[in-house]
Parts: C-alpha cells; sequence; structure tokens
C-alpha cells in the first residue's frame, strides 16, 4: 500500500492519467489515502487555475457546450479538466452517466481529463468529492476547469459555488426560463448562455433574458450569449467574455472572495462527511432518548466535548 | 476506513460502425437500476476511446456492445489497446449476437465473459459484479 501510494503520488506529479483517476476515486470513496494525496498536491497550480462552472435544465446542450469550450481552449494550448455531476438515482443508488458521449471527440486527447460523477444521494459530501476532482485536476495543470452539473436540487446548486465563475445555460423549447427567473437562478450566474440559437424560439428567450438582466453592473454580464453549440457558433465570443469576467473578478478582490467561501463550503462539507460514520456508530453504541433533536445535541456534545452549549 | 459500499464504476462502450445502440443502453440501464455507476460512451467508438475513457473513469469493468458481426476483431482491439496502455486490472465484458463457435476464441483473446441474446439479464449482472469485485480486491489488500 505504501508503495502504491508513492507510485500514485509519483505519477499525480507526471499528470498520468491513470494515477489522476485513481486518485479522484480514492478521495470520492474517502479512502485513508485521501489526505496525503490531497495535501501533497502542487497548491500553486490549485490557486490560479480557473474554475468554470456550468449549469441548466437537462438537455439544454451543456456537455455539447463544454465540449465546443474545450476544442476552443484547445486550440488556445491550454490543459483542460471537466468534472461533470449527473443524479444518482435515490431508489437503486446507481447512475447512469451520459456526458461523455457529447465529449467523445477529445477522448485521445490527454490534455483533456475528463471525470463524471454521480451525486450518489449525498446531501453534503458532493461538495467535498467534487471539489476535490477540481483541486486534484487543477493541481495536475488543468486550468480551467469546468464544473457541469444539472441546474435542479440544492446539492447541485452548491456545487456551483465551487466555481470562479457560473455560465447558465438556456435554451429555446424547454419552458424554463421563466422557471429559472423565478428561481432566482439568474442570480448565481455570472454569464447567461442562450444556446440552439439555430431552433425556433431562441430570439424570443433571448431578448426576454435581455430585459431581465438590464442594469446588471458590468457589461459581459448584462450580455446575452447566443450559441450553437453543435456547430461552434457563438464559442470564441463567450469564451473572451470568460477571460475578460476572470480577469474583473481577480482584479476587483471578487475571485478572492469567491475562492473564501468556496473554501468554506468544502471544509464544512468534509467536517460533515468526517462526522457522520463516528455518529451513527455511537448511536449504535449507546441508548439515547427518542427525541431526535435533543439526541443530536447530546451526541455532539460527546464527540465534541468543546460543544460545551448542552 | 475506506468506504466498501462505494458504488461499482463501470462503462459501456459501443466500438465498429453500427448505430445500433439498444443492446448497450439496455445493459446500461439495467446496471443502473441495479446500483452501478455506468458511464456510457455511445455509438461508434474506436478500441482506443473506449479504453482512453475507462482509464479516466477509473472504472472496474468494460462492457462491449456490437451487433455487426465484427466482435472477432473489436472486442479483442479493445483488450489490446488496454494492454498497450499499461492496464492490466480492468475487465472487458462483451455482448450481442455472437455465434456459439466464437465465444472461445473470445474468451482466448482475453474477453472475461460473452454474453448473446439469450443469456438471462441476472447472468450478466453478477458477472459485472464479479468483475466489480476482483477490481476492489485487488486495490484492497
Ligand atoms: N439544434 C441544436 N441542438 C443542440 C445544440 N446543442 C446541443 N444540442 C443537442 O441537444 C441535445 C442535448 O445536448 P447535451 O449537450 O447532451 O445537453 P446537456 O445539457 O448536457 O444534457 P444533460 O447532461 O442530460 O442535462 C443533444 O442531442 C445535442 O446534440 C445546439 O446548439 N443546437
Ligand atoms: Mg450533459
Amino acid at each position: 500500500m505504501r508503495n502504491d501510494l508513492n507510485a500514485l503520488l509519483e505519477g499525480l506529479h507526471n499528470r498520468d492519467a491513470r494515477s489522476i483517476a485513481r486518485a479522484i476515486s480514492l478521495v470520492e470513496n474517502d479512502h485513508e489515502a485521501a489526505e496525503v494525496i490531497l495535501t501533497s498536491l502542487d497548491q500553486q497550480n490549485v490557486r490560479s487555475s480557473q474554475v468554470l462552472g456550468i449549469t441548466g435544465s437537462p438537455g439544454v446542450g451543456k456537455s455539447t457546450l463544454t465540449s465546443s469550450l474545450v476544442r476552443h481552449l484547445r486550440s488556445q494550448g491550454k490543459r483542460v479538466g471537466i468534472v461533470a455531476v449527473d443524479p444518482s438515482s435515490s431508489i437503486t443508488g446507481g447512475a447512469l452517466l451520459g456526458d461523455r458521449v457529447r465529449m467523445m471527440g477529445h477522448a485521445l486527447d490527454s490534455d483533456v481529463v475528463v471525470r463524471s460523477m454521480a451525486t450518489r444521494g449525498r446531501l453534503g459530501g458532493l461538495c467535498a468529492a467534487a471539489g476535490a476532482a477540481v483541486r486534484i485536476m487543477a493541481a495536475s495543470g488543468c486550468s480551467p476547469v469546468i464544473i457541469e452539473t444539472v441546474g435542479v436540487g440544492q446539492s447541485e446548486m452548491d456545487i456551483i459555488r465551487l466555481a470562479d465563475l457560473t455560465l447558465m445555460v438556456l435554451a429555446p423549447g424547454l419552458g424554463d426560463e421563466i422557471q429559472a427567473m423565478k428561481a432566482g437562478i439568474l442570480e448565481v450566474a455570472d454569464l447567461l448562455v442562450v444556446n440552439k440559437t439555430d431552433c425556433v424560439g431562441a430570439e424570443t428567450l433571448s431578448m426576454d433574458l435581455e430585459a431581465a438582466l438590464r442594469g446588471r453592473k458590468n457589461a459581459c454580464q448584462s450580455r446575452v450569449f447566443k450559441t450553437v453549440a453543435t456547430t461552434g457558433q457563438g464559442i470564441d465570443e463567450l469564451a473572451i467574455a470568460i477571460d475578460e469576467l476572470d480577469a474583473i473578478c481577480r482584479s476587483s478582490g471578487e475571485h478572492d472572495r469567491r475562492r473564501h467561501s468556496s473554501l468554506e463550503l468544502e471544509i464544512v462539507d468534509w467536517a460533515v462527511e468526517l462526522l457522520k460514520p463516528r455518529l451513527l456508530a455511537e448511536l449504535q453504541e449507546t441508548a439515547y432518548p427518542a427525541e431526535p433533536r435533543q439526541t443530536a445535541r447530546k451526541l455532539l456534545a460527546r464527540l465534541c466535548p468543546l460543544m460545551i452549549d448542552t | 476506513m475506506h468506504n466498501n459500499d462505494s458504488p461499482f464504476r463501470v462503462l459501456i462502450g459501443k466500438p465498429g460502425l453500427d448505430g445500433h445502440d439498444r443492446g448497450a443502453k439496455f445493459i446500461a440501464r439495467a446496471l443502473r437500476d441495479d446500483g452501478f455507476e455506468v458511464i456510457y460512451t455511445g455509438i461508434r467508438r474506436t478500441p482506443e476511446e473506449i479504453v482512453a475513457a475507462a482509464i479516466q473513469e477509473d472504472v472496474a469493468a468494460i462492457g462491449l456492445s456490437s451487433l455487426s458481426g465484427a466482435h472477432l476483431r473489436l472486442f479483442p482491439a479493445v483488450v489490446e489497446a488496454l494492454r498497450k496502455a499499461g492496464v492490466n486490472d480492468i475487465a472487458v465484458l462483451g455482448g450481442g449476437v455472437i455465434p456459439e463457435e466464437d465465444i472461445r476464441q473470445l474468451k482466448e483473446a482475453g474477453i472475461a465473459e460473452v454474453f448473446t441474446p439469450g443469456t438471462p439479464l441476472e447472468v450478466i449482472l453478477e458477472a459485472f459484479r464479479n468483475a466489480c469485485r476482483q477490481h476492489r480486491e485487488i486495490h484492497q489488500p
């Protein structure tokens, strides 16, 4: 095991595809090697990399757009990471992860690192796992690292907070634009993209969104980007806007603020993950009162003596 | 400490030129419904693309589907691509319209299990579970 771990760390250092993949699995499964792996990462790379979130309803073209964007980024010589998160079935725990179907054009490119990740019904823990995958990729020289996630559900929205910048993708004909505005989803988006502009309804959707965005503070954030992900139309312009906004955020201090709050999110998520098995074990061993809130408080008081407000 | 309950991960790929992915999708869904995390790569993939994806996704097994009759060439090509990549812990399983007389040849070429349209679903699922358990044993001594 020791030797395996050393070989793995060596492999990570050399950007070896298997080592990167293996490291992500070990951390995702909370293997005991997780801490050594994560602390050995090149923190300089982790800090400097750009983390992009791409979110939106099912089928709007997130994966196709990602693939298109990757083509553009590769032409600039950038090494890119992609963490594609899809929901697990809450009943069986299984998941069908199909985002790769749209990205196979890059399959033989060793500088496009793709990882599919299932939510595994984690209430928390998802940010911890996805955040670790992002770090591992960033440490191996990937910048940007793109997180693709379906914009439904709280845990998915939480993952987006790991990103430095978030693209919200919409498409005509899905009827979710009103929904998006109501749910305040526009607020979490830094850049709005209307994809499938080759389809009917795209123009109306774009105009509605532009109206909703009026009054936003900077130019790229009050624009609606129009793309056809399948052909690459509009991608160059989008990529330029991403870099512009990234530069603005870095110089204004917004970037650091976001990194700081995503770090907090990850720490809390890990703490809860690490605590969970201990709580369950403790519950098995001792008889506690049946009232759940009171029990929770007593449990915590036992496990964390510093929590004195019992 | 290692969470042994973590789901098994497998990849379902469809090498070759025929565009019929009903079989591949059926198996992918059946595996998902059995609790697997299934990475699906879509149709018309080269053996090299399938292997590169399997490595990045750190799966325990690759399931291949072929209805074109090219299985004698395509399935062993995936085994070969794995070998070239220095991978010896990912099992390759294959299914499709495969004549009885080809099965032995495929197994000799390193395909762990071969399924035909008559193979009961439970047998297929168990073969994937087995491959994943073996993979887990190698990685958690
Ligand atoms: N006409 C048209 N079709 C597109 C465009 N972009 C994507 N599509 C198609 O839309 C479908 C869904 O695309 P995906 O990229 O898989 O969408 P997604 O948002 O990643 O989907 P999920 O991951 O399942 O939520 C595919 O059939 C794509 O080919 C576009 O710009 N125009
Ligand atoms: Mg997708």
